[in-house]
């Protein structure tokens, strides 16, 4: 079914791995239409209440393949094509999703990383917007979300001056939620998305509608569309369960309805 | 209620509910289809019980067109006889609220059935669209009117010509929809705001509509003179005597629509 990732769904949790690991796992025609099959195979799969992106071997992806570069190439045409189409199944995404990031992200992979909910990095693992050397500017939402991540100042500077940055100073940017060492890497990642997977995920999903529409309305707009969100999510089963066990004074068990 | 093959309505609280039921063709309407709309239309017009007319579609889109099977084998004196739009021009003349609820998609002929509708509510997500111009014809159930009339002639063309997909917000933008909601709460949005305007005093409400609607038509001049008759003709009804009495009165008015 895929040929450039893997998919598998694992207790509640979907694991999506770029798979083109002697090639850092750099973006192809093929990996990008795979990636975004996938995204919508989990958006569309009941049992899946959290998406997990990582990369097989030691980079989690280092970008475009630059060897499909070529002077005929119309780099707008293959982002609206290509590229677009997997942030946007991943920005409509109603679930937690989550870039567990193994090594190197450079270029695009830095974008897509951005393009998560949440970062986990590894010890290994490192941010590169790398475009500027060669000759681009930073694409796949980058600066959407790098500006809001870190300022523009600091964006403008690891954009034109395209430093390696490493992963401590990653999570000190703000760039990465958690750092986990090297030997607890697995643990620690299945650990995390585990811990997302049991939450109330409709109202994950209705906290990722509001945060992005925190940027794109008005505060009048934005009230009235915290409100029908709030109305959605308490019309759900969790929050039944949430209050019920609230007052019972047990853990509460979501089911994400 | 006469049962009907592709539609459900229903009727409570002076709200009438007409919902699209072929949710597994994304409700792609046929001609009986359309006919029965109008058929349940005129007998909720004719209803005093039914004060506003919600319209909505079952399923995940709205409707996603015209039936194609249906006219691929048609000969345009076959059209002629049939004249199967007769039915839309009807629909056209519906004196109460029609209140549109949208969601998915709303292309080619489900696009021209939420412009027959005067006020549209969107789920979040939904794509309008005239995919016509990609089958070698173009819309012929008002498209090229309505859309004109709603937005102008700049995006009508290009949104025709093209057959590109409208988001929502465009749409709004563009004045082609009321407002847009969380797809969770469609319904109950979109019931909100028809209690909300069943509510109101029914001839007021009947003949805004005829007259909002001659302004599409008419001159100033002629539109401004039609205003004034039917504004000079709500001081024959009850409710006109019943709302300026409770103005006055400070107190609630009850509406009978008469």
């Amino acid at each position: 079914m895929y040929d450039t990732i893997q998919y598998e769904v694992k207790s509640n949790v979907a694991w999506l791995r770029l798979n083109r690991p002697d090639k850092l796992n750099s973006f192809t025609d093929q990996m990008l239409k795979e990636v975004t099959k996938a995204v919508k195979a989990a958006a569309a799969d009941e049992q899946v209440r959290c998406v997990v992106l990582t990369g097989e071997g030691r980079a989690f992806c280092a970008g475009q393949d630059l060897e499909s570069v070529d002077e005929q190439m119309d780099h707008g045409e293959v982002l609206r094509g290509q590229y677009g189409p997997m942030l946007k199944a991943i920005r409509q995404l109603e679930k937690p999703i989550v870039a567990a990031v193994n090594g190197v992200a450079a270029g695009a992979g830095f974008s897509l990383a951005l393009a998560c909910d949440f970062r986990l990095l590894s010890e290994h693992a490192s941010f590169l917007n790398a475009f500027i050397h060669v000759g681009l500017i930073p694409d796949s939402g980058n600066l959407y979300a790098l500006t809001k991540l870190v300022g523009q100042a600091k964006a403008a500077e690891l954009s034109i001056l395209g430093e390696k940055i490493p992963a401590d100073e990653a999570v000190q940017l703000g760039l990465a939620n958690r750092l986990i060492a090297a030997d607890d890497w697995e643990t620690e990642v299945t650990a995390f998305a585990g811990r997302l997977a049991m939450m109330p995920t409709k109202a994950i999903g209705l906290i990722k509608r509001s945060l992005n529409a925190a940027y794109e309305l008005s505060y009048d707009e934005f009230l009235e569309q915290e409100a029908q969100g709030q109305r959605a999510a308490g019309l759900t089963a969790d929050h039944r369960e949430g209050v019920t066990a609230f007052i019972e004074k047990r853990k509460p068990v979501f089911i994400g309805k | 209620m006469e049962s009907f093959e592709f539609i459900e309505t229903s009727l409570a609280d002076g709200v009438a509910s007409i919902v699209l039921n072929r949710p597994r063709q994304l409700n792609s309407l046929n001609r009986k289809m359309v006919g029965e709309i109008l058929q349940a239309m005129e007998k909720f017009d004719r209803d005093p019980d039914a004060r506003v007319i919600v319209l909505s579609g079952k399923g995940r889109a709205f409707s996603a067109g015209a039936d194609i099977d249906e006219m691929s084998q048609d000969d345009p004196i076959r059209l002629e006889l049939l004249n199967q739009f007769s039915d839309w021009d009807r629909i056209a003349n519906i004196k109460k609220p029609i209140i549109g609820a949208v969601q998915g998609f709303v292309f080619g002929g489900g696009f021209e059935l939420a412009l027959c509708c005067d006020s549209l509510i969107a789920a979040s997500g939904t794509e309008f669209s005239f995919p016509e111009v990609n089958l070698g014809v173009m819309p012929g159930a008002g498209g090229t009117q309505r859309l004109t009339k709603l937005v102008g002639r700049t995006k009508a063309l290009e949104w025709i010509w093209t057959g590109e997909r409208i988001p929502a917000e465009e749409a709004l933008h563009h004045g082609v929809i009321n407002r847009i909601v969380a797809p969770e709460l469609l319904l109950e949005e979109t019931m909100k705001y028809a209690t909300r305007i069943a509510a109101q005093p029914p001839l007021a409400i009947r003949l805004i509509k005829d007259s909002v609607n001659k302004a599409v038509d008419y001159t100033l001049y002629e539109g401004m003179q039609y205003e004034r008759k039917n504004f000079y003709l709500l001081f024959a009804s009850e409710d006109q005597k019943e709302g300026m009495s409770a103005f006055v009165e400070k107190r609630k008015p009850e509406y009978k629509g008469k």
